[in-house]
């Protein structure tokens, strides 16, 4: 409020900042109860309240699948698509008016199965669109099938004998497209979801985040070693842009470049952090240690959490628009 | 030098001893390298400016370059050109330049009798006649004793031409096909300085070809005049119909197709969005509006024909003219976004292309076999509306039709043309944007109870939100919707009234169709039915059985769905009714499920368009089994 006003006292209420709850539908979800898309609705509702944007100016959409289901629960502008196509239809909205604020909500089977192709050349394109992947490296919806991101060997209910092939990693898969931001958080984290949406939204381009999501039903736990209280100083990793990348209790860990190959250093109490310790830099050219990052994973190595990359980049559909009519 | 300098002066057209003819049919075949499209397309345009009712044809060969000489790489351009009831690019040909021993063999079978063959007897070497199958030269053996045959050696008389311009033997053969033109436009007198301006207006970038081209032309205007043996010129009679004044231009149905979207866009005061990917013969469509540079005319290349229609949906849903082109096997995969464009009510055209299926079929020759799967090729009850193309330039106003409808009943429409429409070409002007009719929009105005799915209680028409609107943020999606508020809705009545509701928005839309008439005697003893390309030779072929005096009329169908109301009733006048299709008998299934009539029919899956003859033919046959 600007203090040099001074409001009559019979004016009406001043106008408030937005809240969280103005960009909830009547919807109740129906999600399964503990199920990580309440937290990522929370935190996606929060973002939108801080954008400053009006609300009609914002679409969510989605594909099919559990966490399609979230634009039913937002109080935008919502398009809940096909299965794996909701990039096609994002983009499409998004040229026809510029000034909206897209948001695409996937998640692993949806962007990386079906629709992989649509993700991929999405992400190429770098349109000024923002797009969620929920994976829970699980089939939801269908009640527990394996998708593109189950870890090999895991039983489902379409791999009696396990998982036979290998998944994708959607951060590296992001990075080798070109996408100009990409990030990745975990559901149980509210404030670092927020954090990295409000700065996918402030990215001019297309922003990736994938965000790592438990699913209670199907495949508990996928994460818990990243995310529990207990193992998580041990197994992620919160970059921070020119910080070197240190994790463990205390922070006692750095990662270092060994012959090219990441390994973890410990360091004493006192120690200071060496001079060799490798350092963030989202907006490096090059994505090289930026992949090599998005790979780590326990046992051996920390989760990376954060934004992997941010960098400038010509924005699909927003150059200076063409000036002579045929 | 200057060419002009060394060229002969060309007599006037006007002062050559002509014979006047009412129409007459050219092709110009060759090696596609040979630039028979360009020579082909300007002799058409010629024609068309000289007043008479031109209709062409190209042909071209499947792949980009086959090897010089072959069979597989005969490239064609058929031109007819004539006074007036001109509707196809002709049955047979009248006269034939042929610009190798491949081109003769490719359409030697499509010449009349005693036609005339124009032939390079240069590209008549041993091995060229051994790469076109010929075991002996046709020139020498008397096999082409049928034909009034003119062997000029165009290659040897063009290099001549161009000697002073020192080019290589591989640069002076690219100037034949003006060499073939001058013949042409000597033959069928054209005004030789409208070819020369639009020559140096072609090639201005390059000056040496320009002066190649323009000898070349002059060397075969001049041996047309001084060869004594040639045939006299032949002029063509023209429309004694003038044309209304305006701005008239020579439209292919694809560029037609382009430009009807655009319009219609304009028309509506929306922006237009075409999601597009490449696919033979419907590439053309998004090429034209990809060459616009109006920022509300936008065209994307997308990843494949699924993203192609999903973007468009994503453009209609913020409130642009949604649309997209391709051919069957991209209408294939768009089903699943079709359907969604139908539950979602969204404005959207889909232009279908066809072409010989099934599967890859045949890429390069024309079909009209879609018709089911435009209509049936969806899981659940999902209706929309379908129409088709007839001439090239009725692509502008069925797909100015097709808008209209899109964005007045909310609702996907799939329009049907075909390749041999696509780049198949005839004079047009077009309508202004005031000539075009008015355009309804449904957007919706701002209320307290915006609800996105309350019909229109006329059209059934849902409101059009779209992202920005303040107040009526809402979503949309494929799940069954409630009646009204558009909110999910699992429940089996209300699922049953929104199928119900789906159907008769569609079915309504044919209330607004102007009534169906025949071409011909309302009481004729037959009536030739059709859709799509077949238009124009089951048109000629009326005319001729009734020149003959058979009792015979036409009708062609646009609106395939809804079909017209007055349709069922005007069928049974006819003692028969021929339904006649480049497919296996589509439509005549559709109408005699609809109408229980025992309506015969007349089919040809042969990838080419019928003749004017085998409509004639088949339809005498029949009314003599009514005598």
């Amino acid at each position: 409020m600007n203090p040099t006003t001074v409001a009559p006292i019979t004016a009406a209420e001043p106008p408030t900042a937005p809240s969280r709850t103005d960009f909830l539908s009547k919807s109740t979800p129906r999600w399964c109860p503990g199920c990580g898309c309440f937290g990522v609705l929370k935190s996606l509702t929060a973002t939108y309240a801080g954008l400053g944007m009006p609300r009609e100016r914002l679409v969510t959409i989605s594909g099919i699948g559990c966490t399609s289901r979230l634009p039913y629960y937002t109080a935008t502008y919502g398009f809940h698509t096909l299965h794996g196509r909701a990039p096609t239809v994002a983009l499409g909205v998004k040229l026809a008016n510029p000034e909206l604020s897209v948001w695409v909500i996937s998640g692993d089977g949806d962007a990386l199965a079906i629709g992989a192709n649509h993700t991929l050349h999405l992400l190429r394109r770098n349109p000024d669109i923002k797009m969620l992947l929920l994976n829970n490296q699980i089939y939801g919806l269908t009640k527990g099938q394996a998708s593109p991101t189950s870890p090999r060997g895991m039983v489902t209910r379409s791999t009696p004998y396990g998982v036979p092939d290998t998944p994708i990693n959607p951060v590296n898969l992001a990075l080798a497209a070109g996408a100009t931001f990409v990030a990745r958080v975990a559901d149980t984290d509210g404030a670092m979801m927020e954090e990295v949406f409000a700065a996918a939204h402030a990215h001019r381009g297309v922003a990736f985040v994938e965000v790592m999501l438990n699913c209670v039903t199907f495949h508990d736990g996928a994460y818990a070693k990243i995310t529990d209280h207990e193992t998580r100083d041990d197994y992620a990793l919160a970059m921070r842009p020119g910080q070197p990348l240190l994790y463990g209790k205390q922070q006692r860990k750095a990662l270092v470049a060994d012959h090219g190959r990441i390994l973890a250093l410990p360091l004493g109490d006192a120690e200071a952090v060496p001079e060799q310790a490798l350092r963030h830099d989202p907006q490096s050219a090059d994505t090289g240690l930026a992949q090599q990052l998005a790979l780590m994973g326990p046992p051996d190595l920390p989760c990376a959490l954060g934004i992997f990359r941010q960098v400038q980049a010509p924005v699909y559909g927003l150059d200076p628009k063409h000036d002579q009519e045929a | 030098m200057n060419p002009a300098d060394t060229a002969v002066d060309l007599p006037d057209p006007d002062l050559i001893q002509v014979q006047t003819m009412d129409e007459i049919t050219v092709k110009f075949a060759g090696d596609s390298g040979d630039g028979i499209q360009l020579a082909g397309q300007k002799f058409a345009l010629l024609a068309s400016a000289a007043g008479e009712t031109v209709r062409t044809l190209p042909d071209y060969p499947a792949e980009i370059r086959s090897p010089a000489g072959s069979l597989g790489g005969v490239s064609g351009f058929q031109v007819r050109t004539g006074s007036a009831g001109i509707y196809t690019a002709g049955d047979r040909i009248d006269l034939l330049v042929a610009m190798n021993p491949a081109a003769l063999r490719s359409n030697l079978g499509a010449v009349k009798a005693n036609g005339i063959i124009i032939l390079d007897e240069s590209a008549f070497t041993a091995a060229n006649l051994a790469k076109a199958d010929f075991s002996g030269n046709p020139l020498e053996d008397g096999s082409l004793r049928d034909y009034r045959v003119f062997p000029v050696p165009i290659g040897k008389l063009t290099r001549g031409a161009l000697k002073s311009l020192g080019l290589s033997n591989k640069q002076t053969s690219r100037s034949r096909n003006f060499f073939a033109l001058g013949l042409i436009c000597w033959l069928f007198p054209r005004p030789p300085a409208a070819v020369e301006a639009w020559i140096a207006q072609r090639f201005a970038a390059t000056p040496e070809l320009a002066k190649a081209n323009h000898l070349a032309f002059h060397a075969g205007w001049s041996y047309g005049e001084t060869a004594e043996y040639f045939v006299n010129p032949v002029r063509v009679a023209v429309d004694p119909q003038r044309r209304t004044a305006g701005v008239y231009r020579f439209v292919t149905g694809n560029a037609a197709l382009a430009r009807g979207l655009v319009q219609s866009a304009r028309r509506a005061g929306l922006s237009l969005f075409l999601g597009g990917y490449p696919i033979t013969p419907a590439t053309e469509v998004m090429q034209e509006i990809g060459r616009y540079r109006d920022p509300d005319v936008r065209m994307f290349q997308a990843e494949d024909e699924i993203a192609a229609i999903g973007s468009a949906i994503g453009a209609a849903f913020a409130g642009a003219l949604g649309a997209t082109s391709t051919s069957g096997p991209g209408l294939s995969l768009m089903g699943e976004f079709l359907n969604l464009a139908v539950i979602a009510e969204l404005p959207l055209v889909v232009i279908d292309v066809q072409r010989a299926g099934p599967s890859t079929g045949i890429p390069t020759k024309s079909e009209q076999a879609d018709l089911l799967q435009a209509l049936h090729g969806r899981h659940g009850e999902s209706p929309l509306p379908v129409l088709a193309t007839a001439m090239p330039a009725d692509c502008f106003d069925t797909v100015v039709e097709a808008s209209r409808i899109a964005l007045r009943y909310m609702t996907p429409v799939v329009v049907l043309s075909d390749l041999s429409l696509a780049g198949s070409a005839e004079v047009w002007r077009e309508p202004t944007l005031d000539e075009l009719p008015e355009f309804t929009v449904h957007r919706a105005a701002a209320s307290a109870d915006f609800q996105p799915y309350r019909r229109d209680p006329e059209t059934l028409a849902r409101p059009w939100a779209v992202p920005g609107d303040p107040g009526m943020e809402h979503v949309v999606g494929g799940l069954e919707k409630a009646i009204d508020s558009g909110a999910v809705c699992y429940q089996p009545e209300n699922h049953a009234a929104m199928v119900q509701l789906r159907h008769d928005k569609v079915a309504g839309i044919a209330r607004e169709y102007p009534a169906s008439t025949v071409h011909g005697d309302a009481d004729a003893r037959l009536l030739l039915l059709g859709w799509g390309s077949s238009f124009g030779p089951i048109r000629e072929a009326t005319d001729q059985l009734r020149r003959h005096g058979h009792s015979v009329a036409c009708l062609h169908l646009r609106h395939l769905n809804p079909l017209p109301r007055d349709l069922g009733e005007l069928l049974k006048r006819h003692r028969a009714v021929l339904v006649i299709e480049n497919n296996s008998g589509q439509l005549w299934q559709l109408l005699r499920a609809e109408y229980l009539l025992d309506l015969q029919r007349l089919n040809k899956v042969q990838g080419t368009a019928f003749r004017i003859a085998e409509i004639a033919d088949a339809a005498a046959s029949l009314l003599e089994t009514l005598a």
